[in-house]
């Protein structure tokens, strides 16, 4: 902790080369070092940040193995700070997972692979990767969080299953591209995406650390607009362009308990009423004739 | 500083853009487009009209103006007005130039097929200045950077590999409505903005009589038929004419051949654009 008793996190919104893990990986040393100076104890990069987004066919050439030296390379990011990157995953199996790494002390600590991912639109993810199975909290040294990668939260469930594990924070690495130009000082997606984020922030009253890519693809822009919120929702730091930036907040992870004795709604939720709706639900579907 | 005629008329709301939130994203996109396939400059032809006129002025920005060539390419029968209205804006942003006449090569090319009709005429035309683009650009280092709107392209009203090609394209996913408000925003001489959309391919050639209706309704059409994917019953419930609907709704579909790269006949398991999918901004 910082010397007020808050904790330092720093969101370092990059612009990855497009399937140059090697680049990339120098570039995440110096961006480390450049957070660790500014007194930073958590990092976070955004999704895929360690190979670029658009990658089709070079997602086999870009993935590593939990088990491989790269991974004891991406490790010791880690020594003086809490470092959260994405890769490409490979398992045993051969299968390829778009995931998010969180690293803490030398030591990986916890995988989130994405589970929703998008293939419609501009987005053809299934087509390379394999779906996550889980949505898992873990213990920080500064308290616990959950780790959802971009399209992940745009379903409601995997936010809410974070906060019945009683997350302190919900951490967002994310490559969006940036589309729907309208009179509005900021783009469509900027727009939905703030909108989102505060929304979750709010009704989880957990803070939320959205990490947003910049730089181009292929011609398509991605937006940055990286945001550290509260969690009553307000925003305390955003990186309003879409320039490389390392966004620093000072967040006091108090204020979750403060937030939830205004607010119980975390204690007023029914998780079993839910779980019989649900069930309900699925079982009317599952016996439709056709 | 007048209204130019072409923004006169309140925009169709959906279309309305924020100019300097575009600027910015198409500025950013050219110097990074260009810079990381290992360039610094740019070339195009100018024609004094709003397209290039607009994509000149952000290329300018982008790269600075010393690292853009304006090339200008009239032919006999081009109107002087254009000329002047493309070293106008060679004279405002400060750009490189240079003038190639196209008629002897044109006119000694036609002499043998002097039957030739207009559209022969054009297309060869369009063909001949882009391929002096590419020349240029390998002379001055530099991408050949586009200047089709989404207008052009969706209706396919353009020489495919004339003025359709190029390396990288600012302004494709703008409708020409949209053109105008940037073009307005970033400084493009209002006169240029103003004036009547035109190929200039031969002489009082009007975009607008050609294709038979005006950008402002076009652009409106094709904004609930592309960007909505509204159906023909529904873009009629929006109250537009039947043939108009009929008439845009072909030229969208008889065109997709010319956003497409060629057809590659099918025999290997792994066929370039079908299986071998990579990123164009692969290892960049």
């Amino acid at each position: 902790m910082t010397d007020d008793g808050r904790l330092s996190v720093a969101l370092a919104q990059i612009d990855p080369a497009l399937g140059d893990r090697g680049r990339n990986l120098e570039r995440h040393r110096e961006w480390v070092k450049q957070a660790a100076e500014a007194g930073a104890q958590l990092l976070v990069f955004p999704e895929l940040s360690l190979t670029g987004y658009f990658l089709k066919d070079l997602v086999p050439d870009s993935a590593i193995q939990l088990d491989s030296p790269q991974m004891r390379e991406l490790a010791g990011l880690s020594t003086e700070l809490d470092v959260v990157l994405g890769a490409v995953i490979e398992s045993p199996d051969h299968r390829y997972f778009n995931a998010s790494l969180y690293f803490s002390r030398g030591e990986l600590q916890h995988v989130h692979r994405k589970v929703y991912l998008p293939t419609y639109g501009m987005f053809d993810e299934q087509r390379y990767f394999a779906p996550g199975d889980r949505f898992r909290s873990f213990a920080t040294p500064f308290g616990r969080a959950g780790i959802l990668v971009c399209e992940d939260i745009w379903h409601l469930s995997s936010a809410y299953i974070l906060s019945l594990e009683g997350v302190d924070m919900i951490i967002c690495p994310s490559s969006s591209p940036g589309r729907g130009i309208t009179t509005d000082e900021r783009l469509g997606t900027a727009e939905s995406y703030a909108l989102v984020c505060r929304t979750y922030a709010q009704f989880l009253t957990t803070f939320f650390l959205y990490c947003n890519r910049v730089g181009f693809e292929d011609g398509a822009n991605f937006w940055g607009g990286s945001m550290v919120i509260g969690p009553n929702g307000d925003i305390i730091a955003q990186q309003q362009d879409a320039d490389e930036a390392l966004v620093l907040a000072h967040i006091d992870l108090a204020d979750v308990r403060r937030e939830r004795l205004a607010n119980p709604l975390l204690r007023d939720e029914r998780i079993e009423l839910t779980i019989n709706e649900l069930r309900r639900v699925w079982h009317e579907r599952t016996r439709k004739p056709f | 500083m007048s209204v130019p005629a072409s923004l006169s008329e309140p925009v169709f709301p959906p279309l309305q853009i924020n100019p300097e939130l575009v600027r910015k994203i198409l500025v950013g996109f050219i110097q990074n487009e260009v810079r990381k396939v290992g360039f610094e400059r740019v070339v195009l032809g100018l024609s004094g009209g709003v397209d290039s006129s607009l994509v000149a002025t952000l290329a300018a920005e982008a790269l600075g103006p010393k690292n853009v060539l304006g090339v200008i390419m009239p032919y006999r029968t081009s109107d002087p007005k254009s000329m002047s209205d493309a070293l106008q804006v060679v004279r405002q942003l400060g750009i490189e130039h240079l003038e190639v006449d196209i008629t002897p090569q044109i006119d000694a090319y036609f002499a043998r097929f002097p039957d030739a009709d207009p559209r022969r005429r054009g297309n060869k035309m369009a063909r001949e200045r882009k391929s002096i683009e590419y020349d240029q650009s390998s002379a001055f280092r530099a991408l050949v950077i586009g200047t089709s709107n989404k207008t052009e392209l969706l209706l396919g009203y353009g020489t495919i590999y004339g003025d359709m090609a190029s390396a990288i394209n600012p302004i494709g996913d703008l409708y020409k409505t949209q053109v105008w408000q940037l073009a307005d925003a970033v400084g493009v001489p209002t006169a240029i903005v103003q004036k009547a959309p035109s190929a200039d391919l031969w002489s009082g050639q009007s975009d607008e009589t050609e294709l038979g209706f005006q950008y402002r309704m076009i652009d409106q059409l094709l904004y609930y038929l592309v960007d909505r994917r509204y159906s023909v019953d529904e873009l009629k419930g929006q109250g537009f004419d039947q043939a108009f609907i009929t008439e845009i709704v072909r030229r969208v579909r008889e065109n997709q051949y010319k956003r497409r790269l060629p057809l590659i006949a099918k025999l290997s398991s792994r066929t370039i654009d079908r299986e071998f999918r990579y990123p164009r901004d692969w290892g960049r």
